[in-house]
């Protein structure tokens, strides 16, 4: 092991640059490929196989790709040392997006801060909304009714279907699929209209809030959501038929971006990408929290962790999502909306007309907010794109002491150095696609 | 006590007080454990809130790195919170244990300020490189936008 780098300095930390050739020894390698990550004693990388030294300084190239790059999904760069094609070496940068949103969180009220986390990934608003609110429930101590869960379960995975339908837009025009990317934003439209017909919006919807959701779900949504239900599965079917088995999209994939599952759970990636690896880890199963120990479903996963494989993986959640969606539908009970408790639920707009309690408490709710018990709790999600942890500390007051955020795409990036590293950089899309990053949650 | 650390509970969840020097080894003996995933690493600054609850025996200081630890195997959850004093915040990084709190570790230095000692890389992660302090702590004003109305002097 090295020494403590020279870089730890109280304030001015110098460059974000990938460190002088000289700094990558041997056992820096080993531990950049996830080495000593625990495989047996005789299996360990020899270091000799990755003759650097044999590299001249000369022969190789940095180049930054990125922030303003269309296969970024954003602003990340990434910074890449070749030689000819071949990626050696690669650094995700990160931070373009960085808008201090756990700041932010600490100066506004509890009944205002879903409105806030709902921006972090801009792809994945409910489940935002939900790590936040059931952070709060929890210290709070209140039963959330179950119809409201049920609810949020069903946004939640029509979410997760959005999402994944977005990633098939992407990735399908990142490796050159272009027609891909429109029929991905086509069947995503479909969801998003129904979002839009439930929350008003279709994005940033701060509908799932401390104590319930928002509003109860508009007249005829059976019928919409059952009719999505039916229109996406056979363009899933579309899909298998024009990238699937199409053999430019398998070369492009098929053994790019390799990850094992050792590589995997130790750099911390969640969702899909660790899941392509073969690990059999789905927090709604494995770690159930709300509904889902009532539903059934399979856990997705792959057998090579490459970008195919992650591709694969999302397109089978999506149909399993689906299918969760229909058993939603079916469990819905009827019911409250919200929690019925005054402290924390201001009252329905009719009844501050008639009632002089209820003016008072939908004042004292806005101005004031509600106050929650000193403590700290951490809860985790199953977001498209991994776990996704709130950990919130209370002291007692009207606004969060802190609130962090876990955001999956933030860990996941870590993975992409090991990715990337012997590949060709003509791969390097494919693979930041098949990671599919949102910057929003990245940076926070 | 597990590990030698004290162990308190909050809403159902276990958490682990071990002290900065224990801290290292403690996760090394958790991993030993079965706990082979890190999903996370924050860090808080507890300036303005002090007298927060903690098991006997846990010494307040200024500021605390928050570990999450999961079992893939178990299918448990555990938290280590390790009290990090605020004229020395300096702690053991997890990286020869866990790599993946490369990321983690480097956030929580660039908004509060903990120095993780091993880190490979400890530079700022999400600030720009020239930037000055630690956002997140609680002594770090948040900024203000000049605008042409100032709001009414207090006590007319």
């Amino acid at each position: 092991m090295s020494a403590p780098g020279p870089n730890i300095v109280e304030t001015s930390e110098g460059a974000q640059e990938m460190g002088a050739r000289q700094v990558t020894d041997a056992a820096e390698l080993l531990r950049e490929e996830g080495a000593v990550l625990r495989l047996a004693e005789g299996a360990v990388v020899d270091p000799g196989d990755y003759n650097l030294e044999s590299v001249e300084e000369d022969d190789t190239m940095i180049i930054n790709m990125g922030p303003q790059h269309p296969s970024t999904h954003g602003v990340l760069r990434v910074m890449l040392e070749l030689q000819g094609e071949t990626v050696l070496r690669s650094k995700p940068v990160i931070g373009y997006l960085h808008t201090g949103i756990e700041k932010t969180q600490e100066e506004l009220m509890y009944i205002q801060g879903s409105t806030n986390v709902t921006r972090m990934d801009y792809m994945a608003n409910f489940f935002n909304e939900s790590v936040f609110s059931l952070a709060v429930e929890a210290l709070l101590d209140v039963e959330v009714p179950p119809r409201a869960t049920w609810i949020r379960m069903l946004l939640m995975e029509l979410n997760r279907v959005a999402s994944h339908l977005l990633f098939m837009a992407t990735n399908g025009m990142d490796v050159g699929a272009i027609s891909m990317m429109l029929y991905g934003w086509r069947e995503r439209e479909l969801i998003l209209a129904f979002f839009e017909k439930v929350t008003g919006l279709r994005m940033n919807h701060n509908f799932i809030r401390p104590g319930g959701v928002a509003a109860d779900l508009p007249d005829g949504w059976r019928e919409d959501v059952l009719a999505i239900c039916d229109a996406i599965p056979p363009r899933l079917e579309e899909y298998d038929t024009l990238i699937t088995g199409q053999p430019i999209f398998q070369q492009r994939t098929q053994g790019v971006g390799v990850l094992t599952a050792e590589q995997a759970i130790a750099l911390s990636a969640t969702g899909p990408i660790l899941r392509a690896t073969g690990t059999q880890w789905d927090l709604r199963r494995d770690l159930p929290y709300l509904f889902y120990d009532q539903l059934e479903f399979n856990v997705v996963v792959g057998t090579y962790g490459d970008a195919f494989d992650r591709y694969a993986v999302r397109l089978n959640e999506m149909r399993e999502s689906l299918q969760i969606v229909r058993q939603i539908v079916d469990l819905m009970p009827p019911g409250d909306y919200r929690v019925q408790d005054k402290k924390v639920t201001p009252p329905p707009r009719a009844r501050i007309d008639e009632s002089m309690e209820a003016l008072i408490h939908h004042f004292k709710l806005f101005t004031e907010g509600f106050k929650v018990p000193e403590g700290e709790v951490y809860v985790a999600i199953e977001a498209p794109r991994g776990e996704l942890g709130g950990y919130l500390v209370s002291d007692g007051s009207a606004k969060p002491y802190r609130f962090h955020m876990r955001d999956p795409s933030f860990a996941n990036l870590q993975s992409l150095p090991v990715m990337l590293r012997g590949g060709l950089v003509a791969d390097a899309v494919a693979v930041i696609s098949s990671i599919d990053p949102v910057m929003g949650g990245v940076d926070r | 006590m597990l590990h030698g650390a004290p162990v308190g509970w909050s809403h159902g969840q276990q958490v682990l007080h071990p002290s900065r020097a224990a801290y290292l080894g403690l996760v090394e003996a958790l991993y030993a454990d079965e706990f082979h995933f890190c999903s996370d690493l924050c860090a808080v600054d507890y300036l303005a809130h002090p007298a927060r609850s903690l098991p006997q025996g846990v010494q307040p200081e200024r500021f605390e790195v928050v570990v999450n630890l999961v079992s893939l195997t178990q299918h448990r959850r555990l938290r280590l919170r390790v009290q990090v004093p605020a004229g020395e915040p300096v702690v053991a990084s997890l990286f020869t244990v866990h790599p993946g709190t490369e990321a983690m570790e480097r956030e929580a230095f660039d908004l509060m300020g903990i120095r993780f000692e091993g880190h490979p890389d400890l530079t700022r992660i999400l600030m720009p490189e020239d930037w000055e302090g630690h956002p997140l702590r609680k002594d770090y004003s948040v900024g203000r936008v000049p605008v042409q109305f100032k709001a009414a002097p207090l006590g007319r």
